[in-house]
């Protein structure tokens, strides 16, 4: 089942649905490093909110799609990570080190336009 | 449902190993988190035996100790074997490409965990979840 990559702006959103395979996770890292790309996106959200066993192999890819962003110039913001997920990847040992997370798909979008904002500035 | 077996033979099953794992959890009464704990051990180990062993199964079934009612998984594989099982279950060691937090990880999701590994004979995982 792949992941549908929404458009809004100049901001990628993926909502990654429970039943998700490690297939689906590669197929996303690729898609969203090619569509970075191709629409000059500057962000990306990845939303978990459906999302009910975050185990170790998914993680490593989660960080892989966002350090991969990250190096096609779009900062990555995950969102969504259910509470009892967040308390299972503690216990597992997992962390999401130097990717920014945020409590919903609201709190992602205004943290990336924070961030535009603090670029633009600097410009 | 009492007893279940998931033949682990692409990564597809995974997802199918461990979504069983949670109803079993679900219909016995776990809570959320304990559901969501379950479910997480379960796909480490069946990750285990599609990274390691290529094939092997899974079996779920429910069990009870004096008045206690829990659920036990077992992974179970002919692959090539666990070299050093210790070492194995030492946080951040793989011999595969990975974060090395699987096996130790999914010991930390459970209330028991068992391993006994052969070379050339294969591994067998048991985990036990207690309801509380």
């Amino acid at each position: 089942m792949a992941v549908p990559i929404l458009k809004q702006g100049d901001v990628l959103i993926a909502s990654i649905q429970a039943a998700l395979s490690d297939r689906d996770l590669v197929d996303l890292r690729d898609e969203l490093a090619n569509r970075v790309g191709r629409l000059r996106s500057r962000g990306v959200v990845i939303d978990l909110t459906a999302l009910d066993v975050l185990d170790s192999f998914a993680t490593r890819m989660i960080r892989g799609i966002a350090y991969t962003a990250k190096l096609r110039g779009a900062d990555t913001v995950v969102v969504g990570i259910q509470p009892d997920v967040a308390f299972a990847m503690v216990q597992l040992g997992l962390a999401l080190e130097g990717i920014a997370t945020a409590l919903d798909l609201e709190e992602g979008l205004a943290l990336l336009q924070a961030r535009k904002a603090e670029r633009d500035v600097r410009k | 449902m009492s007893e279940s077996n998931v033949p682990i033979e692409r990564e597809s099953d995974i997802v199918i190993a461990r979504q069983q794992g949670r109803q079993l959890a679900a219909s016995l009464g776990f809570s959320s988190t304990d559901q969501t704990l379950l479910a997480t051990a379960i796909s480490e180990v069946a990750r285990n035996i599609v990274n390691y062993a290529g094939r092997g199964e899974i079996t779920l079934e429910t069990v009870t100790d004096g008045g206690r009612r829990g659920i036990q998984v077992v992974a179970r594989d002919q692959g090539p074997g666990i070299k050093d099982p210790e070492l194995a279950m030492r946080d951040g060691y793989s011999t595969g490409n990975s974060l090395g937090v699987g096996l130790p990880g999914a010991r930390r999701l459970v209330d028991e965990f068992d391993l006994v590994s052969s070379l050339g004979v294969g591994t067998t995982i048991t985990m036990k979840k207690w309801l509380r």
